[in-house]
């Protein structure tokens, strides 16, 4: 079976201009500037391309948001952030394909009306950026994007790309983060309603999208929507940039049909696992989505709807596989002192519970877990989710759930019935209640 | 000690704040051409770009320690990230990171004395697929192990 390639095809080179536009590039642009922004948007909603940033929300519908009136500027973002570990898909775009980036984005311009597009990208990405620039710079130089496009495309329409580079914080690749960063500001997560397409940068509509999502863009202008619609799972068309890392022999970045079967990705793209093991548990869509147990992933299809339905989502597309030996438990604690040190401390919930359930797992690590403190995550997590600002709440209440829902058995066999802990104020622990979190110094 | 930017940077820092409707924009971008020039983010460089932006101090000394990618002390030559986070874990990025520690003598976020070597340890940096990786400075370093990591670490002048 030939796969279709829509993100990544394999053709030499193609980061380089000529070999873009030999390849048919900005000839989707050309297209997109005979129809109307109406027309594209129309068309892009009919696709059904549903965002890669996480939420798999439809690009179409969230384009569609943007008001009409003309009377403040608007803006169109790309996220590049990728901090969410697991993730390392955007990074290839950058590399390998940047040209269809650029063309997604000023198709996506037009088609929103933005005259501005800041292309984030994470900070510790500095040879992506660089090449990235370079891309740019060359579609700069041959007027596909800036003043020079008016003439280049015959069109009336002219918007310019720039990037904006991050400093290392997981939380500006939420939206609206993002947007106070671009601002020149620290990186708070800003309260919904009032959404981006109301009021994002600078208080102007914008849109924010995913790399990924916008440089699906061309393809789906040069070949129409059908053509994509047709491609994978019919409610999250298109292929999907999975990457696949942790216990399998082949990790990397394999761009397949949405609905391909994670066994099929796990076992035939990825090698299956080194020595044979068996897979103890995998994380589906980045380390903020809920564990799946090897044991119950034959069958499971790797789209948005199909992942719902076996309890966990598609989120950034990337796969964590652990094999049988792995020590879950340690893996939560590192999942958990990550969103620990991620949380912008904004939200009482977030700020504390992160802190909590990461002192909560060392303790268990260190086997002076009681079970009780098995219990305590769970509530711990059960307040954080819903409770705050920002979805990262969620990103760092889920873990802890479902890890510890689905396996249960290997928090219990950590933790004894009661422990004992060295406390020296004497009359605190005669209380009995008394159960101190931080390590106790005698 | 007075900060001043390069005549080179100063055209670097116009470049930066032209591509935004406001200047505080710009902060980000002129703090990296800032430590770049510097080696980290004084007290007098917040001062200088306060002045060139218009705001106040606060503004960007805030930014400064939001992010962690501005360093608020000098650091060493080879700054050197090691990331620990689960791909790179599940890979043996503790061993790394260990093995790191062990070789250079120092901590998260230590110096040594020479200033040489400075190390961090990091959140996932986009490697999990070439896990486990290390940074030095700009560059990663990936599919590593142990053996790889002392190698490179023995190789810096
Ligand atoms: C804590 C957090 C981190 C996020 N990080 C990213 C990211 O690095 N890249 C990204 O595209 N979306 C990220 N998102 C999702 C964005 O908020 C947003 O939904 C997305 O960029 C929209 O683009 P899309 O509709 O094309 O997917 C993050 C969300 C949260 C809550
Ligand atoms: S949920 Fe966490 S990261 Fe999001 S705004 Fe609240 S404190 Fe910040
Ligand atoms: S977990 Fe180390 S690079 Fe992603």
């Amino acid at each position: 079976m030939t796969m279709e390639k829509i993100v990544l095809p394999d053709i030499e080179n193609l980061h380089q201009l000529d070999v873009y536009l030999k390849n048919g590039g900005y000839s989707a642009a050309q297209k997109a500037f005979s129809l109307t922004s109406d027309e594209i948007i129309d068309q892009v909603k009919k696709s059904g391309l549903r965002g890669r940033g996480g939420a798999a929300f439809s690009a179409g519908i969230k384009w569609s948001f943007m008001p009409k009136s003309n009377d403040k500027p608007k803006y169109l973002c790309i996220n590049g952030d990728e901090s969410e570990p697991g993730s390392f898909k955007d990074r290839q775009v950058f590399e390998f394909n940047p040209h269809q980036l650029i063309e997604g984005t000023i198709i996506s311009c037009f088609a929103i009306g933005a005259k501005v597009s800041y292309v984030y990208i994470r900070g510790e990405y500095h040879k992506w950026i660089k090449l990235f620039q370079k891309a740019l710079d060359d579609a700069y130089a041959n007027n596909f994007v800036g003043e020079g496009m008016k003439q280049k495309f015959g069109t009336d329409f002219s918007c310019d790309i720039y990037i904006h580079k991050g400093a290392g914080a997981y939380i500006c690749g939420e939206e609206t983060s993002l947007m106070n960063s671009i601002e020149g500001k620290r990186g708070y997560p800003r309260i919904k309603p009032p959404f981006p397409a109301q009021s994002g940068l600078w208080g102007n509509p914008t849109t924010i999208n995913n790399v990924e999502t916008i440089t699906n863009i061309p393809p789906i202008i040069n070949k129409g929507w059908e053509w994509f619609a047709s491609i994978g799972e019919p409610k999250h068309p298109g292929t999907i940039l999975f990457g696949i890392s942790g216990h399998v022999n082949k990790p990397g970045v394999y761009e397949l049909p949405s609905g391909t079967l994670l066994t099929e990705l796990i076992f035939n793209y990825a090698g299956g696992v080194p020595g044979n093991k068996k897979v103890k548990c995998v994380i589906p869509g980045g380390s903020s989505m809920p564990p799946l147990r090897g044991d119950q992933i034959e069958g499971i299809k790797m789209d948005a709807e199909s992942l719902k339905i076996a309890g966990s989502a598609i989120g950034t597309g990337g796969v964590i596989v652990m094999d049988e030996d792995t020590d879950l438990v340690k893996v939560l604690a590192r999942i958990a002192k990550f969103y620990y040190h991620e949380s912008c401390g904004q939200c009482t919930p977030c700020r504390e519970g992160t802190g909590w359930m990461l002192k909560l797992l060392n303790r268990i690590v260190r086997g002076e877990g009681s079970k009780k403190d098995v219990d305590l995550l769970i509530s711990v997590a059960n307040n954080i989710d819903g409770n705050t600002v920002c979805a990262l709440g969620e990103a760092a209440a889920w873990p802890v759930k479902f890890m510890i829902q689905r396996f249960r058995d290997e928090f219990d066999a950590r933790v004894k019935d009661e422990i004992m802990i060295p406390v020296l104020n004497k009359v605190h622990s005669m209380r009995k209640t008394a159960n101190p979190l931080s390590p106790v110094q005698n | 000690m007075e900060f001043k930017f390069t005549t080179e940077n100063i055209e670097k820092v116009n470049k930066e704040i032209s591509k935004y409707p406001t200047k505080l924009p710009a902060v980000m971008g002129i703090l990296y051409i800032a430590q770049e020039q510097n080696g980290w983010i004084s007290m007098e460089v917040i001062k200088e770009i306060s002045n060139i932006l218009e705001v106040t101090e606060e503004e960007v000394f805030g930014v400064v320690t939001f992010y962690t990618m501005y360093h608020q002390k000098p650091m060493g030559k080879y700054h050197i990230q090691v990331c620990t986070n689960v791909s790179c874990m599940l890979r043996g990025g503790y061993e790394i990171w260990n093995s790191m520690k062990d070789k250079i003598g120092i901590g998260n976020l230590g110096v040594t004395e020479d200033q040489k070597f400075s190390l961090e340890e990091v959140e996932c940096m986009g490697s999990c697929g070439t896990a486990p990786m290390l940074a030095i400075n700009e560059d990663y370093y990936e599919n590593l192990d142990k053996e790889k990591a002392l190698q490179i670490i023995e190789s810096l002048k």
